[in-house]
């Protein structure tokens, strides 16, 4: 159960700055490299989220295994579209430049691999900034930041307990899981559709009725110390905002701005190298 | 239709997220590449079915996106959004099952097998592809292929794990009628 991206401290500027900066920050990072199609503006944001990754300090190890798999999931997902629709470009960009002749009516075209590299950086742009944010981000202060930007305190509070309970519940699976193996339930992939189920089934059903008692432990002793009987409340964890956070937020707006405007200024989400 | 959003609600949102991401990487394979059956879709079901909408789409929302995060480096938008859907899909008639009550008899597993049906269309044939086309603009063809797909997947698994999860909560949890009347 691990490969899993976790906090880690350090002592680095972007560590230190306030959750609700990181979070604005991996907010509109994210809606740019959603709505943007723009080659220019993609490969500005690689190579940005390559610089702010080497200045966390974050280390390979920490993030080396999500990252493989995220490539074999791309790579996936690239050679798809194209089975699917290998003329996908050459609809988007209005022009068709055969390079060869693959199979049947699969032409390799320009335009289709212009549209599936701009597919790829489109997803690659958004990683370096996801591995940041969590990498970077103490979690029970960003449950003080989803409220500091507005964000009722019991949703930040349901997060919070969210990013608390994974690795106790993660604990709780493989116990369940071993306690099952110990009784002799096969595991592994030898079983048919419906054994798999079944032994799935044999984890899953404890795992989720103690959490259901685990729900009503807690919020009891939340509520015996009553939780939610005020419209505001303090965080133990949450930071002030100082000159830093500021100045980066300031300059996520303006990178947001332009990249939007850089975009969509000549009426459409894609940059189109084919048209003269 | 529950709409209050006390303390055990924030509790079951956290919680049952939280099992949400841990079940994540738990998938059983169909042998067909990149097809599994997803045992989450199951809790998240159960989920909405016993606490409502609004717990629902919080746990699909949260869940689906900090589970896409931890594991694979990035949020994919457009199916954060159709859990949601499908939360507050089911569980809009979380009263009507009355799992919690000890009721889930037979006439309750239909209702909350044809609604897991239609809210798992709306969500993965419906809603997915089109902000997959909006938002990535991916081909038609693959994106609506993928989502019956996953509409397919998740239907069996909520079908047999879903429904077995409300049988057995209905019965372990029942209060108001776990005594039974003697003839």
């Amino acid at each position: 159960m691990a490969r899993i991206l976790t906090y880690e401290e350090k002592d680095t500027w972007i560590h230190r700055l306030s959750g609700v900066t990181k979070l604005i920050f991996f907010l509109l990072w994210t809606l740019i490299s959603m709505l943007s199609y723009d080659t220019r503006v993609l490969l500005s944001m690689v190579l940005g989220s390559l610089i702010i990754y080497k200045m966390s300090k974050i280390k390979w190890r920490q993030v080396g295994t999500v990252f493989m798999f995220i490539l074999f999931f791309l790579v996936f997902n690239l050679i798809a579209i194209f089975v699917f629709s290998p003329y996908e470009g050459v609809n988007i960009y209005g022009s068709r430049t055969d390079i060869m002749h693959l199979f049947g009516g699969y032409f390799l075209t320009k335009e289709q691999l212009f549209y599936e590299f701009n597919v790829m950086i489109k997803y690659v742009t958004i990683v370096p900034a996801v591995f940041m944010f969590i990498i970077t981000t103490n979690p029970s202060e960003f449950a003080a930041s989803l409220n500091r930007i507005g964000v009722s305190y019991n949703v930040g509070y349901a997060v919070a307990i969210t990013l608390r309970y994974i690795p106790d519940v993660q604990d709780d699976f493989t116990k369940i899981k071993h306690a099952q193996e110990a009784r002799g339930i096969e595991m592994s992939g030898k079983a048919s559709l419906f054994g798999r189920i079944k032994n799935i089934a044999s984890i899953i059903f404890p795992l989720i009725f103690t959490s259901m008692e685990r729900i009503d432990v807690v919020s009891n002793a939340m509520e015996l110390r009553g939780f939610g009987k005020h419209k505001k409340r303090t965080w133990y964890a949450g930071k002030k905002l100082k000159r830093a956070d500021y100045i980066v937020i300031g300059v996520i707006v303006v990178i947001t701005v332009a990249a939007l405007i850089i975009t969509f200024h000549d009426g459409n989400r894609f940059y189109n190298p084919f048209m003269k | 239709m529950k709409t209050s959003f006390g303390v055990k609600e924030v509790v079951a949102v956290g919680i049952g997220a939280a099992l949400f991401v841990a079940l994540t990487q738990v998938q059983i394979p169909l042998g067909i590449p990149n097809t599994y059956l997803q045992p989450r879709a199951a809790l998240l079901a159960f989920l909405a079915a016993v606490f409502g909408p609004i717990v629902g789409a919080a746990v699909g929302l949260i869940g689906h996106a900090v589970g896409d995060m931890f594991f694979y480096g990035s949020a994919w938008w457009s199916w954060v959004f159709p859990e949601a859907v499908f939360g507050i899909i089911v569980g809009v008639f979380a009263k009507k099952y009355a799992i919690k009550e000890g009721g889930f008899g037979k006439k309750e597993i239909i209702h909350f097998n044809v609604v897991q049906i239609i809210a798992n269309a709306a969500a993965w044939i419906l809603v997915a592809p089109v902000l997959d086309i909006i938002i990535y603009k991916e081909p038609v063809n693959k994106v609506f292929l993928q989502g019956v797909a996953a509409w397919l997947g998740n239907v069996v698994i909520i079908a047999i794990l879903g429904t077995l999860l409300a049988v057995g909560y209905s019965k372990v949890g029942a209060k108001s009628s776990s005594l039974t009347k003697e003839d």
